[in-house]
This record gives C-alpha cells, structure tokens and sequence, in this order.
C-alpha cells in the first residue's frame, strides 16, 4: 500500500541537483525581455507619456492599453481590473506601458527614458477612509461586497447573558512571499500563443489569454513549469503577468519573458487582506456563550479581483468552532487605492481566527475561567450546528486536537510552572503559554465545487503504466506525489508505476485552481474515482481475457486463488491492442445531502471542516519587548493522511507562515506605496526564528474524501497568531488586539496596561 | 521599480563621487581594459564593454565575456547556463544563489563574477558523486527537506560548507548556522533533521 506511506517524493531529486527548470532558468532562441512600466501614484489620470528622443527606440517593443485585441480587463468574477491602464490610475504600482528589448540592460535602459505626467487625485488609503465616503472610488460607497449571516435571536440572546463583551481586532497586510519571483514566458504560435510559467492555476490564465485575444481552448496553451512557492500569491496575479508578456509577444512576434524582481513582486502583487473585526459576545457568568455579534471589514484595495470570496470564507469563520445559539455576522470589503489584495494561504479565515480567539482569551479573562475550560465549553462536537446552520455530521476531531495538543505540550504542567516561576519574583525574561483552538472549511465555499465540476483523469501508456491527468499544481506540497499514491492503492499498482502527466491545458482537464485545500479532498477523491473505473474495465478485460471471473488486481499483479496470471503491464498492453488506448475521466459531485442557499447564506458551507489546536511557548523579554516562540504543539485533524510526512510538511511550514504573520511580517505605506520591499525589512522567519515544533497528526476520516482525506493546505495558517498572543498575554499581561506583535507595539500596550492598573 | 535609481540624499551619483574624490581617468582604451590613478598608483580598469573571464567551476575550466559589473550569479545563470543557483533577493539576503568559493559558502549574487577568477567555485551541479547524491542531498531526500524546492540548491550548498567546517554541529548550533538562508515553505524542521543525519557520526535521525 501507499496510502499513509512516506514514500518519497516524486519531483524531489531534481529540485535537490539544480536539474530542475523554473521559469528564470529557461531562456529562448531570439527570446526578449520584457518590462513593466508602473504608476508611482495611488490615484490620479494620466496626462501625458512622453518617449524620449534622444534615444533609439527601434529595438524596443513597447505596448500601451491600445494594443489590447479585446476588452481591457483581466478575466476573474469580474472583469474591472485593466490590464493597462488608459487614463485612471487606481493604485500605486499599476500597469501603464509594457517594454521589451533583447537584453535587461536594454529594457532597463529603455524605461528611464519614458516620461509620464499625472494630474492627481486624493487617494482613499485606508478602511477608515473608504468608509467615511469622502472620496467615492467604487459604487455608491465603496463597498465592494457585503455578506449577512443570520441565526437564532441576538435580541434574545443577549438577554440570556450575564456579561456582554466587546472587542475590536485588527490584522494586517501579509506578502506571501515565495521564494521565486512571478515569471512568464509567452510564445506566438501559428494558432495563436503559448505561455509558460510559475503559477498555481493554469486554466485561470487559460481563460485570461483566450479572453484577451479571443482565442478559442485549443488556440491559447498554459503550462505550468516547475513553480518554486504560491500560498495563493500564484492563484489570480499570474493571470495579470502572462496577459502582459502575451501582449509584447504578439506585437514583437517573439517570445518574451517577464520576470519580476524582488522589489517589484513586494510592491505589485497581491497581499492578504488586512481588516477590523469586531466582536459582541453575550456570555453567562459559567462561560456559555448565548449571542454573538460579529462585523467584519476587509480592505479589498483598487479593484474587485477575488475579494468577495475571501470575504465569504472570512464571514462563515468569524465566530470560530464555537457553539452559539444566535449569531450575527456582518461582513463588508471595501475599495481602497492600494494594490488589489488577494488570495493568501487562509484566504480570510487567518484574519477572523486572530479575532475569535483573542476574543475568547478576552472573555476568559474578565469571567475569570482558565482560557482552555472556556473552549471545552463551547466547542462544536459532532451533530452540533455551525453559525451558517450546517449539522455537522461527520470527521469532526475538535475534541481530540484540543485534548492532544493539550497533552502533548503538558499545557497545564507549563502554565502552572510559570505560575510558580512569577510568583518567585520578577525576571527580565517572562515566559508565556497560549492556547489557540481552529477550523478550517476544505474546499470551496458553498455551491463552489458543485458548480466547477472538477475534471481529472487517467490514461494508460503504452508502457502499461498509469499517468495522472489533472490541472492540479505541484507548487512544494506534494500534489504529484499524493495523487500517485491515491491511483496505485485504487487501481492496485505499484507507486512507481505511477506518472504524472505535465500541467498543460492541451493535455489536462480542468481540475479547477490549485487552492482552498482542495487539492487532495476534492481533485484526490476525482482521481480515486477515475481510478476505480479504469480497474473495473481493466479486470473485466482480464477476466474474460484469462476465462477467471474471480480475478483480482493487487500490487500490478492480476492473480486468481493465490495464482498470478499476468502483470497489469501486460494486460494493459492488450487492452490497448484491442480496444485501444485506456483513459478514464471523471467530474466531481457533491456528495449527498451536503446543500447550501446562496441567499440566505446558509447550509453546508463545506462538505468538510478540518480541525487544529495550539499549544504556544513564549519568552519576552521586558527590556526589549522581544518575543521568542520557544515552542508550537499542534494537532490538527485533517483525516486521513495519505502521506504523513508530507502532511507535515504543510503543517509547519502553514504554522511558520502564521508565526510570521502573528510576530515580524509588517508591510510600511507612504502615500499608498509599499516602503519596505526588500528581504532585509520585510521580516520572515528564518531558522533562527522558527521555533521547535511538535506535530500530531489527527485522522478523523471523511466518507467523501479519498481515503478518507481532508484538507490540509490552509488550517496550520489559522493557529499560531492568537496562540502566539495568547503565550503574550500569559507572559506579560498584555492584552494584543493587533497584530504583528512587534517589540514597539508590545512597549506600547505594556506601558497602557501598567498605566491603567496604577490609576486603578 | 529598483531603489538604487534615486539620487542619493547629497544629490551627488556615485559616478560624481568617484570624480569628486579625484580619481581620474586616463586615456585610451587598451585591450579590454583602461589605466587609472587611483591614491598615486596605476589600476587596471576594466569594462564599461565585455571582458574575458575564466572560472573554475565545479574543478571544470569555463571561459565567458561578460561585463566586469556581471555578478557571479548571472554568470552562471546566463553565461554558463548553471541554473542551480537562483536569484531571488539579489541583494545578499535569502542565500538562494549560495555556492562555494575556495572553502566558504558565499552569496553569488554580490560577488562579481571577475573577482571569482583564480577561485575554487562548487555549484549544486557539481555536488553529485557520479549518480549518486551528495550525503547531504540524500539526506535532504530521505527528511523531506523540500518542498517548492526554489531554495534547495542554495540550501543544500550552505548545509554542505557549513558541515564541511562543523561535522559534528548540536542542534543549536545546526539553527544558527542555517541561518543565512530563508525558506517561505518553512522546511527548516525537515532541514535541520537532513543537516543532523549527513553529520559524520549521525546515522539515522530520518523523520517520518
């Protein structure tokens, strides 16, 4: 079997030798080298673009909004985002013109010598601003979307408490920052063009390139070379960067390569939404919650993109894995003349989890109940009712993360231990310990996977082997390698017999985008169907090709009593010889009963939810106010894991990505443009920083996943920031309501809070 | 987009430095490079065109024209069609372009590639032992330590120097000396544990 086995990874040796070919590694005959000319303003109209004559212009391909073929918008669930811009600036680093030449010097040459002259306009910077509607810049009053979630009477509700409780959140801006820069090559073809990349979603660009050219599927090719990181930074902007390199190809009719510099991919691509959660928590004095209110707002920066999906994952999340009778959750994005943020690892669900949780830790704190007694009383279990009114009927392991976790880290041993340590007297180094409790919805929100209708499937080579045929992108996670373990146990292969074809839209299907954590629940469980009918006609085939009706296919080998009768090499051989070639494609259905209401904006949000808890170990120094995370425990319940260590892998990095976000990663503005763009101010964990981490791994399976699998992707994302500032908050006894918990806003609460209890 | 354009605070372009500080340059261009005086002595200069270099890479001769404001890093990439080495920050931050130069993990990104004359350079590609893995790739396989792989090479290239100079490291001193190169998928646990197993005297100490 293979399943639940560390079986290594498939494209690992390569990555390890250099062999491997990212899209910087790979250089054409007659290639250019294309460029993006940028507005250094957040909003204005552009007056003028003047070309300096001085120089010699002929080896340069430049391109403006009027080479566009079709419409000028990049093509997402709203086409309000211009490829170029034509007149309306909307944001700092917005795409004006496109150059290329045949060298980088060339083209850097070329673009100190372009000119442009704005008028400018008040730019709206921030969420207070889009609300107080001074400057409209989207709709009637720059809101781009709205939810409402609805249950039970708040009214009601509210009375049944003894306490009401209130709290204000706010989370920041966080870069995704994958080691390798976005990059795209475009080819003109004979029919029309190629573009190859690093992206995690080959059929959004597919869809962008046939739009903006109007090609037909065939015409407009997507490959996806090897891709050196995403975490939702490669979901929607390389849809952006290919169009663009497609434009000064077909102009120049060569191939032109853009790739972005690391300054450049800081400043212009998207970033996780930053946002105000407010909570309103009635609570009886033996920590029942009995109403919860909760608004959310997100900045959605200068256009649509996919704003209000994070939006809807962020407002079924707010109230946490929480029990709660009447809820109301309101949820806004509103437009701001800042890069369009975008889809990022959580995708809303890390924003609102900060919320949730420090607001528990805030309830907890003015009941005067242990923070880990509170969620023990509150947490959803199996058959409970979620705030969207979703019954949730199976693979719940709220309980047995939390009581692992728990365990694991002796969280109660640390949390007296520092208890005695305090009492012993003050020391200039304070240690904490915080708990932090999460879910995570695997897959789309909703109707989603209904409506995509996942496409994969399973073609048989000539060799008498297995290939994978799946949109799906292997971006570090390990797509190649679980989907092949899933095909060998279904079809009872062996893994190495295996293979994976190349993520290219003329020869996958649509398996819908690389995101969500869907990867391995909902593609896997495709793949796992389409393997199960290619065995039924391949056993058909030999039963009636050997006359043994009870023949059976195990590890490659058909066998009948104990006997062996021939390889799967073989038999598919002659399958191929008779019936030709062998492939399978399935679609995916939701399964049955999992419904949801896009107006009332309730039902099953998820056919699954995935569970995680954490457990935080603190240091912080009272000089300097730094904070060093000892140690993270986690246990998070993903069902079934097909491959442990893998899953691992997604477990800490996810958790290391959150350490990053809850402690160092700040993004500084002046005037809408992005400051710190480098890696030496732009703060990510290194291994210095990461702390130690003990992983346990929960498999409450799914009926619907394969194997019983879940998703994994998104959940560690959730966990480490409250639990980090929880840890805090043991520590010191300061109460963080924003993050990052950086050393100056750390001095800043601690002096507050020392203030206050002084006049007390 | 690049930070460097500005004038610095002075108003005044290195170039104008460099001639304020009275160094000045003498004429004609020989061969491919130029004389100047710098502090009362005779400097060789070479560029601003192509300059021949030879490098020794991977104990393999390679001859290229580049010029002398080429890092080592395009060299490779460029020139020598050597894509191990990745350029991610250029600016000696991440160690996604680490290679080894006479002994010492450096940043090929802030070398130039005519400083590396004369020197020893070990690349990711010339890590392999025939088709074997080096221990420290095969242990970088057997710990998972990967997983977009975009900063593997120059990863594997440090963990290599640093357990040339350290082969029997503790832990903590595995976690400081990693510290010159960043991974956003956070493989450091899987690193740390591939460092630990290719020490001399460590056998074992695989995960998963």
């Amino acid at each position: 079997m293979a399943v639940g086995q560390n079986v290594l990874r498939k494209e690992g040796v390569e990555k390890l030798t250099g062999a491997a070919r990212y899209i910087d590694d790979i250089a054409l005959e007659g290639m250019l080298y294309g460029k993006t000319i940028r507005s250094p303003l957040a909003r204005g109209l552009i007056k003028s673009i003047s070309f300096d004559t001085d120089f010699d212009w002929s080896p340069i391909t430049v391109c403006d909004w009027r080479d566009i073929p079709g419409e000028n918008f990049v093509a997402l669930i709203e086409n309000d985002q211009p490829l170029l811009v034509a007149r309306d600036v909307r944001h700092a680093e917005e795409p004006i013109l496109l150059i290329a030449a045949e060298s980088r010097t060339l083209v850097e040459e070329a673009a100190s010598r372009i000119r442009i002259e704005y008028e400018e306009l008040t730019p709206v910077l921030s969420i207070e601003e889009s609300l107080d509607c001074r400057e409209i810049i989207y709709g009637d009053d720059n809101v781009f979307k709205r939810f409402l979630i609805a249950r039970g009477e708040v009214d009601e509700g509210i009375n049944q408490g003894d306490l009401i409780i209130e709290g204000c959140y706010r989370v920041p801006h966080q870069e995704q920052l994958y080691i390798e820069p976005q990059g795209m090559i475009a080819i003109p073809t004979d029919t029309g063009m190629t573009v190859l990349g690093s992206m995690q979603c080959p059929y959004y660009v597919h869809k962008a390139l046939k739009q903006l050219f109007n090609l037909s599927d065939e015409q407009a090719v997507v490959i996806q070379t090897m891709t050196g990181g995403g975490f939702g930074g490669k979901e929607e902007y390389p849809s952006m960067i290919a169009c663009h390199a497609a434009l000064l190809a077909h102009k120049a009719q060569r191939p032109v390569k853009i790739i972005y510099d690391r300054a450049e991919d800081i400043a212009a691509t998207t970033k996780r939404h930053p946002g105000v959660i407010r909570h309103r928590t009635a609570v009886t004095r033996d920590g029942r919650l009995t109403a919860s209110e909760i608004d959310i707002v997100l900045d959605g920066g200068a256009y649509v993109t996919l704003t209000p999906v994070v939006l809807s994952r962020a407002a079924i999340h707010a109230l946490g894995p929480y029990r709660c009778e009447n809820v109301r959750i309101t949820a806004r994005a509103v437009a701001t003349n800042t890069p369009p943020n975008g889809a990022f690892r959580g995708f809303g669900a890390p924003q609102v989890a900060f919320a949730y949780e420090m607001q528990m830790e805030k309830i907890a704190l003015r009941l005067g109940i242990d923070p880990l007694e509170l969620r023990r009383i509150n947490m959803l279990k199996e058959g409970d009712i979620t705030a969207t009114g979703q019954q949730l009927r199976w693979s719940v392991g709220s309980e047995d993360v939390l009581n692992a976790a728990v365990e694991r880290s002796h969280f109660r041993e640390k949390q007296e231990a520092i208890q005695i340590e305090r009492a012993s007297g003050d020391s200039r180094k304070r240690r904490g310990v915080g708990l932090s409790f999460f879910f995570h919805g695997a897959g789309f929100t909703g109707s989603g996977e209904a409506k995509m209708k996942a496409r994969a499937g399973i073609e048989i080579t000539d060799q008498g082997r297995a290939r994978v045929l799946s949109s799906s992108t292997e971006i570090g996670q390990g797509t190649q390698t679980i989907f092949c373990q899933i095909v060998a146990d279904e079809l009872g292969i062996g893994f190495d017999d295996v293979e994976i074809e190349e993520t290219d839209t003329s020869r996958v299907p649509d398996s819908g985008p690389t995101v969500a954590s869907r990867t391995c629940m909902v593609v896997g469980r495709v793949i796992q169907l389409a393997a199960r009918e290619i065995k039924e006609k391949i056993k058909r085939f030999a039963a009636e090709l050997f006359g043994a009706p009870e023949i059976d296919l195990m590890e490659g080998r058909f066998v009948e009593g104990g006997k062996v009768l021939a390889s799967f090499a073989e038999v598919a051989r002659e399958y191929a010889a008779q019936n030709g070639k062998l492939k399978v494609e399935s679609q995916y259905a939701s399964p049955m009963g999992v419904e949801w209401d896009d107006d009332s904006y309730s039902g099953d949000a998820y056919p699954a939810f995935s569970w995680g808890a954490e457990v935080a170990e603190v240091e912080v120094d009272m000089d300097t106010f730094e904070v060093s995370v000892l140690k993270i425990t986690t246990a998070q319940d993903i069902g079934r894991a097909i491959h442990p260590l893998l899953a691992a892998g997604q477990i800490e990095g996810g958790t290391l990505q959150a350490v990053g976000y809850g402690l160092t990663e700040e993004l500084v503005w002046d005037q809408g443009r992005i400051v710190n763009r480098m890696l030496t101010n732009y703060i990510i964990p290194t291994s210095m920083d990461a702390p130690d981490m003990e992983t346990v791994i929960v498999e409450k399976e799914y009926p619907h996943g394969p194997f019983g699998a879940k998703g994994v992707g998104e959940l560690p994302m959730d966990g480490a920031a409250p639990a980090i500032a929880a840890a805090v908050l043991n520590a010191t006894g300061a109460f963080v309501s924003e993050i990052p918990v950086t050393p100056e806003r750390l001095m800043m609460i601690h002096e507050g809070t020392r203030r206050e209890s002084n006049e007390d | 987009m690049s930070d460097e354009k500005k004038p610095d605070k002075q108003g005044l372009s290195r170039r104008g430095f460099l001639k304020a500080s009275g160094i000045s340059l003498s004429v004609p261009l020989v061969l491919n490079y130029r004389m100047v005086k710098a502090a009362g002595a005779e400097v060789k200069v070479l560029g601003p065109g192509k300059a021949p270099i030879q490098l020794t890479i991977n104990s393999k001769p390679f001859t290229a024209e580049v010029e002398p404001r080429v890092t080592l890093l395009e060299a490779l990439r460029n020139d020598l069609d050597l894509t191990g080495a990745k350029r991610v920050c250029d600016r000696a931050t991440c160690g996604a372009c680490t290679v080894i130069m006479d002994g010492k993990p450096v940043y090929s990104c802030s070398v130039l590639a005519i400083e590396a004359q004369g020197k020893k350079i070990t690349t990711v590609e010339g890590l392999m032992q025939g088709e074997r893995l080096h221990p420290v790739q095969q242990a970088f396989v057997d710990n998972d330590a990967q997983q977009c792989g975009y900063c593997t090479p120059g990863f594997v290239v440090a963990c290599k120097a640093f357990l040339d100079k350290n082969p029997n490291p503790t832990p903590e001193e595995v976690k400081r000396g990693l510290g010159g190169n960043l991974c956003r998928c956070g493989t450091y646990v899987g690193v740390r544990a591939a460092v630990l197993q290719a020490s001399r005297g460590r056998k074992g100490g695989q995960r998963g």
